[in-house]
């Protein structure tokens, strides 16, 4: 069974979660920049005369297809390199993914989320 | 002020417009370094960089008016000048000694190139920096390490007697800034991710806009330290363009040794490079040697900016590769090159005058080993009154956010508007789902 783990976390560790990530042997993902909030305190910005509390905040979304025995390293690896114990680390989805093909060969499933080296 | 004197140096309407001029493109110099510091750190701290040489406007404006100028231009002794012109006593529209031009204009020509000097020196510290104590670091600075250097070559101070050449600000500006911030870095340390992930510039385009700015500006920091419109003034003004033009062409050619490909941050930096080490020796030596300079002057310095980095040194943006070495071979090159038929003023060692390259050599030496200490001391000291540097967590963030609640590229969502009766603190009205 594939899953697709989703983990959304702080843009500043970002950087920290590839590094968890590829010690983890974690090699194939996406990321993306998006902009979410998740409880934690409004920051206050003041633009001449505009004060805003600045609602959305920062993030990177982590997506990785993963097969079954490499989930639990992947969410340890996320929660590692994200973690400050502040509100607002952000979250981890797995969700099941019904099917995956990689397109160089159009081989599915398992060995399509199997990295070429390994 | 004796009428006499008036008489004997009336000022010149030429050289005052020129030097009117000559000060607003130093000036100019600050902001456009601004925006090429800027362009060099991450995104999350552009605005934080481009404000440090935004405050060294402010502060250092002051504390020029108010000590600096006296300290560096007054006659004092040969280590630093006095108080005689503090709070710009006595500065008036009578000519500055030794020119035509009225001695306000000559304080406040003056007084950008002691603004762009601390400007500089914040490349070495920039995304971990306080900004307030920065600040305060700049303003005594301003006061205690450039007045000192620039008494000493331009203020009658040890090295001007001895008959040391600097035209522009090898000693003052150049070296200065280079190992101030070389002490600058030693004191506030590494960045917390340096050495460990790649932290890398967010925008070339700045960084060429504001190298190109900063050349533009060096027309008047050069060609204005004659304080005139006469030859020195029009030598130093014309290798303004031929040294850089000659660095960025030797840069041009390591690069492709190093990398078969020529970049665009390597052509800024050689701008810089070219710029700076023709400053000390603009109005002393032939075109010719102008040139020669300009290449030579790539060379230490790139092999320098290679290395930098595989060192613990974190000097973020290297002002020591780029000013104070660069400054160093323009000082000494004054030595060798330096051209009576020129300049009117000292040949150098190749035109038969080989006691020049001693002194310059000299300034060389003592002028780094000054800024060096003086700013490794102001930091110590400033270090044990108030921290330094933000934490880590918050250099994480960017200082952008941190120290001035403005980000430099807003994605326009998300901000919610506060109404100015209401305040940061009330409850949000916005509707539910």
């Amino acid at each position: 069974m594939v899953k697709l783990v989703i983990g959304i976390v702080r843009a500043e560790k970002a950087n920290d979660v590839l590094e968890a990530l590829y010690r983890a042997d974690v090699k194939g993902l996406s990321i993306s920049h998006v902009q979410g909030h998740g409880g934690e305190l409004d920051r206050v910005e003041t633009y001449r005369g505009t004060t805003v509390k600045m609602e959305l905040t920062e993030k990177v979304r982590f997506e990785v297809a993963v097969s079954e025995e490499f989930v639990k390293p992947t969410i340890d690896a996320l929660c590692e390199g994200a973690r400050t114990g502040e509100v607002g680390d952000g979250k981890i989805f797995v969700i099941p993914l019904e099917q995956v093909i990689r397109i160089r060969t159009g081989e599915s499933d398992q060995t399509a989320v199997t990295p070429v080296s390994a | 002020m004796d009428g006499l004197a008036v008489l004997r140096e009336p000022i010149s309407a030429g050289d005052t417009a020129w030097m009117l001029v000559a000060t607003a493109l130093v000036l100019m110099m600050t902001p456009a370094l601004g925006l090429l510091y800027a362009g060099l750190v991450r995104a999350k701290n552009t605005l934080n960089t481009f404000m440090m040489s935004i405050g060294a406007l402010s502060v250092v404006t002051v504390t020029w008016t108010l000590v600096g100028y006296s300290l560096a231009f007054d006659k004092g002794n040969g280590f630093v000048g006095g108080f005689k012109y503090a709070v710009l006593r006595g500065v008036t529209f009578e000519p500055r000694t030794g020119t035509a031009i009225p001695q306000l204009l000559f304080m406040v020509f003056e007084a950008a190139f002691c603004i762009i000097t601390a400007a500089i020196v914040s490349g070495a510290i920039v995304e971990r920096m306080r900004f307030g104590t920065f600040l305060i670091f700049i303003a005594l600075w301003s006061v205690l390490v450039y007045p000192v250097l620039a008494h000493w070559v331009w203020g009658g101070g040890w090295l001007q007697q001895h008959g040391t050449l600097d035209f522009a600000g090898g000693v003052p500006v150049e070296m200065a800034s280079g190992f101030s911030a070389f002490a600058a870095a030693t004191v506030v340390g590494a960045r917390k991710d340096y050495g460990r992930q790649a932290l890398l510039p967010h925008n070339a385009v700045y960084v060429l806009l504001g190298a190109g700015l900063l050349w533009v500006g060096w027309f008047g920091f050069n060609g204005g330290s004659g304080y005139s419109t006469g030859h020195p003034g029009v030598l130093a003004f014309t290798n303004t363009l031929l040294a850089p033009a000659c660095t960025l062409l030797v840069w041009f050619v390591l690069d492709l040794l190093r990398d078969r490909r020529v970049t665009a941050i390597g052509a800024a930096t050689a701008i810089i490079v070219g710029c700076v080490g023709i400053t000390p020796a603009a109005g002393y030596v032939s075109p010719m040697s102008a040139m020669l300079l300009g290449a030579l002057a790539a060379l230490p310095s790139y092999a320098f900016i290679v290395w930098r980095p595989r060192t613990r040194l974190d000097e973020t943006l290297d002002v020591l590769a780029a000013h104070g070495i660069a400054g160093f071979t323009g000082i000494l090159f004054i030595g060798f090159f330096a051209q009576l038929s020129w300049n009117g003023t000292a040949n150098g060692l190749l035109f038969g005058h080989a006691a020049q390259l001693g002194w310059q050599a000299l300034a060389a030496l003592a002028g780094p080993a000054y800024a060096f200490a003086g700013t490794f001391v102001i930091l110590r000291l400033l270090g044990l009154v108030m921290p330094l540097r933000a934490t880590e967590r918050e250099e994480a963030l960017g200082m952008d956010v941190v120290q001035h609640g403005e980000q430099a590229y807003m994605a326009g969502e998300g901000a919610i508007l506060v109404a100015p009766d209401v305040g940061v603190d009330a409850p949000l009205t916005i509707a539910r789902p």
